[in-house]
This record gives C-alpha cells, sequence and structure tokens, in this order.
C-alpha cells in the first residue's frame, strides 16, 4: 500500500496563512494597534511594530502599560484560538480552507465563518522593564485547554528575547460553552 | 490636591500620545481617586460579531486611571508606573456605550502604591470589570534620596 502523495508545501502555507489572516483581520482593535504576526508552522510570534500613539510617557520615553497590556491579551487570545483552530486547518474543516487555497483570500473570509473567539476571565499583567519605543515581540503558550477554561502565559521582550519587559497569565472561557 | 496641581496632572494625562488614540477623558482628579471616560468608537472592537470593545482597550484604561489615581494622591508621587495589573473581566461592555473607569489609590508606601479600579458603562450596578495594581510611588520627599 502506498501513502497518498503529501500535499505541495505552498498549499498547506497557503491555507495555514489565509486561517491566520482571517483570524486576526477581522478584529478591528488589533489592526488599530498595528499587530501583526509571524507564523513558523503552528508558532506564532507577535509583533508590535512601534509607532507614536502607543507612547504612554512622553518624557522618558516609554510605552504605554495599557498599549502594552493590550498586546500581551492579544498575543494570548490569538494563539489560543489559533490552538483550537489548529486541527480544523489541517483537516479542512474550516471555511479558511475550502476550495483552492490559492485562490483563498482573506477578504472573502468573514469573521464569522471562523469559530467564535474565547473571551477573557481575567488577565494579569506584571511589567519588568518600561517598553522602549521601538518594535516589542512576543509568544504566548497555551498551558492548559480544557474544555471550558484555559489558561495561557505570554513573555513580551524588545531586543533581547532573554530580557522580557512584560509578561501576563490569562484565563479564557473556551467558545461554544457559554455559562 | 491644590487646583494647580490637579490641573498639571490633568493636562499631563490628556497628553499621553496613547490615551489620546483612545479617547480618555479626565473626568475627575483629586486625592488619590481618577475618573476617566473612553468614548465607543469601532476601530477598539474586539468581537466583530457582537461590536463589543476588546478587553485591551478596557485594561488601558484602567492601567490610565489607576496612574492617575496614583500622581493625584496629597503625598504627591512625582511619576508612577505600573508594577502589575490585574483585570477580571465580568461582562461585555455594551456596544456603544462609554466605558467610565474609577480608580482609588487606597494604601501608600515610601516605594508602592496599592490601586483598586472599576469599569462601567451605562449600567452603573454591574460593573464591566474590576482591576487591582500596584505601581511604583516616590514620594516627593523622598525624591532626592531615591536613586
Amino acid at each position: 500500500m502506498r501513502r497518498p502523495t503529501p500535499e505541495p508545501v505552498q498549499v498547506i502555507k497557503q491555507r495555514r496563512d489565509a486561517a491566520l489572516k482571517a483570524l486576526v483581520e477581522g478584529v478591528p482593535y488589533i489592526r488599530f494597534l498595528g499587530i501583526e504576526f509571524d507564523r513558523r508552522g503552528d508558532e506564532l510570534t507577535a509583533v508590535l511594530p512601534f509607532s507614536d500613539m502607543l507612547i504612554g510617557n512622553p518624557v522618558l520615553p516609554a510605552l504605554h502599560g495599557g498599549a502594552t497590556a493590550a498586546f500581551l491579551e492579544v498575543a494570548a487570545l490569538i494563539e489560543l484560538s489559533w490552538s483550537i483552530l489548529w486541527t480544523e486547518v489541517e483537516t479542512g474543516k474550516v471555511e479558511a480552507s475550502k476550495g483552492e487555497a490559492s485562490k483563498v483570500e482573506a477578504g472573502k473570509l468573514e469573521p464569522v465563518q471562523l469559530p467564535r473567539l474565547p473571551k477573557t476571565i481575567d488577565f494579569t499583567v506584571d511589567y519588568l522593564r518600561s517598553g522602549l519605543p521601538r518594535d516589542a515581540y512576543a509568544r504566548a503558550r497555551v498551558n492548559r485547554s480544557g474544555r471550558r477554561y484555559a489558561s495561557v502565559h505570554v513573555e513580551a521582550w524588545q531586543d533581547n528575547r532573554s530580557r522580557l519587559f512584560a509578561q501576563a497569565t490569562g484565563h479564557f472561557l473556551m467558545p461554544f460553552n457559554d455559562g | 490636591m491644590t487646583p494647580k496641581r490637579s490641573e498639571i496632572a490633568r493636562q499631563f494625562f490628556e497628553a499621553i500620545p496613547h490615551s489620546q488614540a483612545l479617547g480618555m477623558q479626565i473626568v475627575s482628579i483629586e486625592d488619590g481617586k481618577a475618573e476617566m471616560t473612553m468614548p465607543y468608537d469601532k476601530r477598539l472592537i474586539g468581537d466583530p460579531v457582537t461590536g463589543v470593545i476588546h478587553g485591551g482597550a478596557v485594561s488601558a484604561l484602567m492601567d490610565t486611571c489607576g496612574g492617575a489615581a496614583v500622581v493625584s494622591h496629597p503625598e504627591a508621587p512625582i511619576g508612577t508606573a505600573t508594577i502589575d495589573l490585574r483585570i477580571d473581566y465580568m461582562r461585555a461592555a455594551t456596544p456603544g456605550q462609554s466605558i467610565v473607569a474609577k480608580a482609588t489609590c487606597y494604601h501608600v508606601t515610601r516605594s508602592v502604591a496599592f490601586v483598586r479600579a472599576v469599569a462601567l458603562d451605562d449600567d452603573r450596578e454591574r460593573p464591566v470589570a474590576t482591576a487591582t495594581g500596584a505601581f511604583t510611588f516616590i514620594a516627593q520627599q523622598d525624591a532626592g534620596s531615591a536613586k
């Protein structure tokens, strides 16, 4: 018995990128902050390109604690949603992967077609040093993902991956299990 | 807090670029208490299906309001920064309504200020979110030695 031929790499990449794009671009607040996601396989890195409107202390200058908190929360939420979505993207169950992958445009993907996002129950941010006026990066890790609740940890850094400027832990209510 | 000091604090907080971008306005700032509003804005939506504001924008409002409460404390700190902030989201804010945050700096030590805050929409009986935070606190009389 022969194994089925693996899908061409570009088909897989396009399908994954389309699903991620639909997830991220449907949220106005993510666009407002200018947050982007860099994908390597299933690993996501959230990127917050610096802009003047992110400043919280014009004297230092430093990033606004609220902008940092929002960046971390977005990174945690998207990582969690992405991890829920991953199997369905791979098996072609979600809308983003229907039809010919190369013809899927994010503009055609209504966010409604994707599963509802998890809801934040609580979020605790730990500010380790002031955010510098330059790009910031964040990676989240889903520590526990149950049927009803999930616990996610997220770390953010700027120039050096080992010198975090903020970290956070959040608990989330999973979609489809309201109440 | 003297009227002059409160006016300086108001100008300072309203000039913060990120607070301006989110449309935040100070309602009152006095003696360790601050109240701020943030109007409903489609750019801040976190759930495109329902039009509910993203939790991150509520966090930003609570953080700013907490900081404003700290600098308005009678012991007159020269500035502040957030050490940690925990937000509990009780319910979705009603789309179309402004969010009001009220923060109280309820205790200070020589180096730390403790803050509680609540976020409300038009229904003042049921909070949208609550927050507790610790902020750095450098009182004016300590400023010379605190380096």
